[in-house]
C-alpha cells in the first residue's frame, strides 16, 4: 500500500509540475506563473512534518529541475525545495490550526523557496538576472503563491489526508487478515 | 536526558533528530547533484536522466496542451464585438501609418527592400523546416526562458537547431528527446547570437537580457566600435557554420535606442525583437534537407 500511496504522490508532484508549465503561462504575471509544487510541499510539512516534506520536496525539486523545458543546472530547485519543506515542518504545529496561518507559511515558504533558488543561481553563474530583476520576480511569485493557496491548502490537505486514511485503512485490514 | 547523535545505544533518535538527519542527507544529495551537473558543462552525468525524464514529461506536457487547447483558446473567441473593433480601427491606423512610411521615406523603402530580400534568400536556399506548438513555457521564478515545444528526434529535431516563426528569430534546441525539444529564447541571458546590421552589414552579438516578457529587448554589441546603429534599424542572424546553431539572414529585431554608456567607449544598441515571445505557438525547426520524420517537412518560407 505504500507503493501506492508513492505512486499517487508522484502524480500529484508529476501533474503540479506540468500544470505549471503547460496551463498556467497562460495567465502568467511577466512570465512568473504560481510555483504549486512548492505549495505542495509546504502543504505536506504542515500535514506530515519535517522529515516527510524535505523528502517530498526533493523529489519534486528534482522533477522541476529535470523536467523539459528546465535549463538550469539540476539539484538548485531540490535544495530550495528542502530546506522549504524541512523549515515549513519546524512551524507547522502552529500551522495545522487554521488555513489563514497555513497560507502565511506558503507566502513565507515560496519567498524563502525562489530566493533560495535565485541565490544558488548567483553562486553557480547560472542564468543571472539583474537584481532589481529578481527581487520583482521573487515578490511576484509570492504574491501569486498567497493568491492560491487559500484554495490550494485545503484540497492538498484534504488529498494528502484522504492518501493517508486510505494507506491507515489497509494497514488495519492487513493486520486482521494476518491474525 | 537526550540520546547522543551517533550513539548506537537502545534509545532510537527522536523524530526532530532523523528529520534533520535527514535534512542533512538530502541537502548533501543537493549539492553533490549540483557539483555535478556544474562541473561537467556539456555532457552532464545527469543528462541521461534529464532525457528519461523528458521522455515521460514532455509527453505528458503535449498532451496536456492538446487537451486544454479548446479552453485556452476561448480567450480569442471571447473578445467582445467592441474589441474586436477597437483592434480594426488600431490595425488601420497601423495600416496607414505604415503606408505613409513606405511612401514618404525613401530610405525606409530600400529598408524594405532590403529586408524583402533577406527574406526571398531565406526562401531561396530552401530551409526545410518541421512545424510545432509551443506546449510548456518555463516558470519566470526559474530566470531562464526557455520552451517546450511538441516536436522531437523522431521528427528530425536534434540539438543546436534553429527555431523561428513567421515573425523571425525565436532561439535555438538545446535538448531534445523523442518527441519533444527544448528551446532556449533569444531573450534568455544565457543565449548569444551572431547578427548583422540590415543596412551596413555590420556583425555584432545579440545578448538575451531576460527580462519580464512583454519588455523583453537584446542588447547588441557590435565589434566595430565606431559604428552607430541607426535606428529602426533591422539586425538579421549572422549564420554559422553549417547553420549550427543559426542559420543566416533570419530577421531578429529592430533597433531600438542606442545607449553609450560613459564608463565605457563602446555602445550598445537595444533591440526589439520582432517575435511576441509573450504569444508563442507555431514554430518552425530549421532541419537539413531532406529530413524523414514522422512530420511533414516545409521546404521554403515560414510555416503557416
Amino acid at each position: 500500500m505504500t507503493a501506492l500511496r508513492a505512486g499517487a504522490l508522484t502524480a500529484m508532484v508529476c501533474l503540479a509540475v506540468v500544470a505549471q508549465v503547460v496551463l498556467f503561462p497562460y495567465v502568467a504575471i511577466d512570465g512568473v506563473v504560481p510555483n504549486l509544487a512548492l505549495v505542495l510541499v509546504v502543504v505536506a510539512a504542515i500535514d506530515r512534518g519535517p522529515q516527510f516534506a524535505a523528502l517530498l520536496g526533493f523529489g519534486a525539486g528534482l522533477l522541476l529541475d529535470l523536467a523539459p523545458p528546465a535549463d538550469h543546472v539540476a539539484g538548485r530547485w531540490a535544495l530550495a525545495l528542502v530546506v522549504v519543506g524541512y523549515l515549513a515542518g519546524r512551524v507547522r504545529q502552529d500551522a495545522r490550526s487554521s488555513t489563514f496561518t497555513a497560507v502565511l507559511v506558503v507566502g513565507a515558504g515560496s519567498f524563502v523557496g525562489t530566493s533560495l533558488y535565485a541565490f544558488s543561481g548567483v553562486l553557480l553563474h547560472d542564468g543571472g538576472l539583474p537584481v532589481d530583476q529578481m527581487l520583482r520576480i521573487i515578490v511576484t511569485s509570492v504574491l501569486w503563491d498567497l493568491l492560491l493557496a487559500p484554495l490550494l491548502v485545503p484540497v492538498f490537505l484534504w488529498v494528502l489526508g484522504s492518501l493517508r486514511a486510505s494507506s491507515e485503512r489497509a494497514f488495519h485490514e492487513s493486520v486482521r487478515v494476518l491474525r | 536526558m537526550r540520546p547522543k547523535l551517533s550513539g548506537r545505544g537502545p534509545e532510537a533518535p527522536t523524530p526532530e533528530q532523523r528529520a534533520r538527519r535527514v535534512l542533512a542527507l538530502l541537502v548533501l544529495a543537493c549539492l553533490t547533484i549540483i557539483t555535478l551537473d556544474a562541473r561537467a558543462g556539456s555532457g552532464s552525468p545527469l543528462d541521461p536522466v534529464r532525457a528519461a525524464v523528458g521522455n515521460v514529461i514532455g509527453p505528458a506536457e503535449s498532451a496536456t496542451a492538446t487537451a486544454f487547447r479548446p479552453f485556452t483558446d476561448v480567450g480569442d473567441a471571447l473578445r467582445t464585438n467592441h474589441g474586436l473593433r477597437k483592434d480594426i480601427t488600431r490595425l488601420e491606423a497601423d495600416n496607414a501609418r505604415l503606408r505613409q512610411q513606405v511612401a514618404t521615406l525613401p530610405l525606409d523603402r530600400t529598408r524594405l527592400a532590403e529586408l524583402d530580400g533577406l527574406t526571398r534568400t531565406v526562401a531561396d536556399t530552401g530551409y526545410s523546416l518541421v512545424a510545432a506548438r509551443v506546449v510548456a513555457i518555463g516558470p519566470m521564478q526559474s530566470f531562464s526562458r526557455t520552451v517546450t515545444i511538441d516536436a522531437g528526434t523522431s521528427s528530425g529535431v536534434r540539438k543546436d537547431m534553429t527555431v523561428l516563426n513567421n515573425d523571425g528569430l525565436v532561439g535555438r534546441v538545446v535538448s531534445a528527446t523523442r518527441t519533444t525539444a527544448t528551446v532556449l529564447l533569444i531573450i534568455d541571458t544565457d543565449s548569444v547570437v551572431g547578427g548583422r546590421l540590415g543596412t551596413d552589414l555590420e556583425i555584432g552579438f545579440l545578448r538575451g537580457r531576460g527580462s519580464a516578457a512583454d519588455t523583453g529587448r537584446l542588447a547588441l554589441d557590435l565589434v566595430d566600435d565606431s559604428v552607430v546603429p541607426s535606428k529602426d534599424d533591422v539586425v538579421v542572424t549572422w549564420g554559422s557554420k553549417d547553420g549550427v546553431p543559426y542559420v543566416a539572414g533570419i530577421p531578429i529585431g529592430r533597433v531600438e535606442s542606442v545607449v553609450s554608456s560613459p564608463r565605457q567607449s563602446s555602445r550598445q544598441a537595444v533591440i526589439k525583437p520582432f517575435v511576441d515571445f509573450t504569444a508563442l505557438d507555431v514554430v518552425g525547426v530549421v532541419v537539413p534537407k531532406g529530413t524523414q520524420g514522422d512530420r511533414p517537412v516545409l521546404t521554403a518560407g515560414a510555416p503557416k
